[in-house]
Formats: C-alpha cells, structure tokens, sequence
C-alpha cells in the first residue's frame, strides 16, 4: 500500500506489536470503544427471545431462558473495528451459531441479523458457520454490558466489527445477499478486515 | 437510501493545507483544497491516512466541519494525548502541506436540508464538528428550521467555534446556541455550569411533541447519558441519531 509521504510524520510504533494478528489500517487499543447510531436499547430479559425466520412458516425461537441452557463455550479472538481500532485477545462466553442452526433444514446462502433498534447486518451462511460464529453474552466473565450489545450480540471476530451486531434478536436465512444497515450506506458487503474492505468498492 | 450512499470505490485523494485555524489550546481545524471532491451531507466524515519515509502508515476517521456547499473541506481535530495522527495533525502539519484522506463516509448520521422538522443538536467537546457542518449548511441555504445546539464544554477557552456560533446566533434565523461549562465558569456566568442531564434537557430540548429531529455527539458516557434521557423524555428512539467517541483516539 503506497501513499504520500507526510512531511514530519514518523508515527508511534508499538515496538512488540505483531502484524500477523493487526490488519492493515489498525491500531491497537486497551480499552473497548463504543460505536452504534441511536440510543442503546434496554429489552428486559423476560421479553427477550433468539428466533431464526425462514426455515419454516414459524420462526424457530428461544426465550432468554431456553437460549441460556443450549451448551455455550469460551471464546478468545482478536476484534477488528472499521473505524480503525484492534483489540486483542477478547473474551466471551457464547452460543455457536452450529448449535442454533443444528437440525434445521433450509437452503439458505446467506444471513440477516436483526436487532433491537432496527439494526441489521448481512453475512454469508459459510461465515456464520464451522465454528467461525456465536451469539455472545459474556465479555471478560461479566454479562455483557448493554452499550456493548447486551444482553447479547453476535460475534463473528474475522469480519470488521460492525457484522458483530449488537442486542441480536435473531438470524433471517435467505436465498440471496441483501444489504443491512451500514452496507446500505456504503460499508463493504462483506468486509474482510485482512483485505481491507471497508468500504462499497474496496 | 441515501443520496450519496453508494458511489463506486472511494480513492485517496490528495488535499492542499490551504489554511489552520486554531480553534482552542488543543483544537485545530484544517481547511483543505481538494480536487475532484465529490461533495458531502452535512455530518459525514473522512478518513485520513499519514505515511512516514520507510512507508508506516497510520489512519483515523474526522468528521467534516464544513458546510457541503463550502469551496473547501474543512476538518476540526482535537490533539489527544499520545495521539499518534491528532498530534501530528494539530502539532506538525502547516499550509502547503498535502493531506491524503478519502470520503465521504457514512450516511445515517446526517442532516437532510429538506426535512422540516426541527433540529436538536447536543454536543460534548468535539463531538461539535459535525454538527457545525448541519449549522453551517442550515445558515448557507438560508433554511429557517428552528434550531437549538446544547453545547457542552469545559471552560470558556475549550469552547470550539465559539465566536462563529455567536454570530450565527445572532442572525435571527431561529438558530440558538445554550452552553453548559462543567469545570469553570467567568465570573458572572449565568448559563449552565454542570454536565447535560434530563432536567437540562427537559428545559432546552424541543418538547417531543414538536418531534424534532436530535443529533447526539461526543465520548461515549456522554451521547449514552444524552440519549436515554432524550428517550426517557419521549423522544423516539428513531428520531435519536448518535455519533460516539470512546476515549481511545489518536
């Protein structure tokens, strides 16, 4: 990636820091910055309920109870934001998204998340699935705290952070890719932080 | 959607520093000859990219401060401490200088000039830089939308834009600025002189009733306390657009 030269800029290099694990386009960062575009929402746990729509005529859903007992494991992962930062080494405690589509018949490409506030994002099935994505509630041991997307938001840590949505309530299986909130304002489709896609066009 | 949603591949582009215009102690805007800039809504942003002689690049995201009807791109940058970019962007840089940056970025947390309704706009810090573009676009087409910006800032001295705002207030055209300074106050200040809360807003905001269009933007604690309260006061979540933040910068 070539650029202009910046007269005098020498820039702040982290001495340890190891590009195998830090994007292009990154920095690294301590603390966890809060991005979303409203107000959090606050949905009381006994209202609360997971669905995935479109396998059947009904959606297929959990009460916050139900969703809780389903087995959930230990995550580790490093998180990309498109706004710039990375942070390393994150823990949570979540469902896999295998487990949540475990039996269930469909033909589905691609996803939909839809969460409390209207947000939604798209995401291929292959990206949602093997592992590669969860529904999350725990972060450092604690329940996930509602700025960050309690009580739960998906996790999906190899695409640029805004695919990770906060407060999910459910996935919509579709035949076909469909723009969600930020793609529809020129976000990238898929949004591979290693390719640097952040952008429609990148 | 948005009219300048989707444009095909946004490409660095070279700006000239034609101008810097120290706004507080710590605040710097920077006013750029870009050519071959597509235009903006007021309350977008841009990405900037630095690059030292061995090729080390570094890229953050500043809002545009400028009016989209403005000749020249104007960024405002507050110099953060151990800021890699904002340093240099409020320390180094000087006019003649050439900024890379590409944009414009994001749709959602923008002022329409169509819309009617009326405009509440809550600032903390610097979060007034895109608000100042939806200031600045208001008062260029001559649109008489009422408009109110809650400013909140620490002192008298960290009041960015503070003599623009005081002429634009002036102009008759409905505009309206009430500031609050939270840690110090000239002697025979009458305003506000603590952080924004629900009793503050309920005595500045427009009555929900009125359903006014709000824009929320500053740290983190900041746009998370504005915006509840704004829902708590009945304002529709929907009617509510934030732009956050958090304290890591750069």
């Amino acid at each position: 990636m070539t650029g202009y030269v910046s007269r005098g800029f020498h820039g702040k290099r982290e001495a340890d820091r190891d590009n195998a694990r830090v994007p292009p386009g990154q920095y690294l960062v301590e603390d966890f910055p809060v991005l979303s575009a409203g107000p959090t929402p606050h949905t009381p746990l006994d209202e609360w309920t997971f669905s995935i729509v479109g396998a059947g005529p009904e959606p297929i859903t959990w009460t916050w109870e139900a969703f809780r007992a389903l087995p959930s494991e230990d995550i580790r992962v490093d998180i990309h934001c498109v706004t710039k930062w990375t942070k390393l080494d994150t823990n949570w405690n979540g469902i896999s998204i295998d487990t949540l589509l475990d039996g269930i018949e469909h033909h589905a490409s691609h996803v939909l998340a839809f969460s409390d506030g209207d947000y939604t994002t798209n995401l291929p099935l292959e990206d949602v699935s093997d592992g590669k994505a969860w529904v999350a509630f725990d972060y450092d041991g604690e329940p996930l705290a509602p700025e960050h997307g309690g009580p739960a938001r998906l996790l999906v840590p190899h695409l640029y952070f805004w695919k990770s949505a906060k407060w999910v309530r459910g996935l919509q299986l579709l035949d076909h890719d469909e723009a969600g909130f930020w793609e529809s304002y020129g976000y990238h489709m898929y949004g591979d932080p290693w390719r640097e896609q952040r952008y429609a066009g990148d | 959607m948005a009219r300048a949603a989707v444009r095909g591949r946004l490409s660095w582009a070279l700006g000239d520093v034609v101008e810097l215009i120290d706004e507080t102690r710590r605040v710097r805007s920077i006013v750029l000859d870009v050519p071959d800039w597509p235009g903006h809504r007021a309350g977008q942003h841009v990405d900037v990219r630095l690059t030292a002689e061995d090729g080390y690049q570094a890229q953050r995201s500043y809002s545009i401060a400028s009016a989209p009807d403005d000749a020249r791109l104007a960024i405002t940058v507050e110099s953060l401490p151990d800021g890699e970019v904002s340093s240099y962007l409020v320390g180094e840089l000087r006019v003649g200088d050439k900024l890379e940056l590409r944009g414009p970025i994001g749709g959602y947390f923008v002022w329409d000039p169509d819309r009617t309704e009326p405009l509440f706009l809550v600032a903390g810090g610097s979060g007034v830089v895109p608000l100042m573009s939806m200031i600045r676009e208001r008062h260029a087409i001559g649109a008489t939308v009422p408009t109110k910006l809650l400013f909140s800032s620490r002192a008298r001295d960290d009041v960015i834009y503070r003599d623009e705002l005081e002429q634009l207030a002036s102009a008759g055209d409905g505009f309206e600025v009430i500031h609050t300074l939270t840690r110090m106050q000239p002697d025979g200040w009458t305003g506000y002189a603590r952080r924004v809360d629900t009793q503050m807003l309920s005595e500045v905001a427009w009555p929900a009733s009125e359903m006014p269009a709000s824009f929320v933007c500053g740290p983190t604690p900041f746009v998370e306390a504005v915006a509840s309260a704004l829902v708590s006061l009945g304002h529709p979540a929907p009617a509510i657009k934030t732009e956050r933040f958090g304290p890591t910068g750069g």
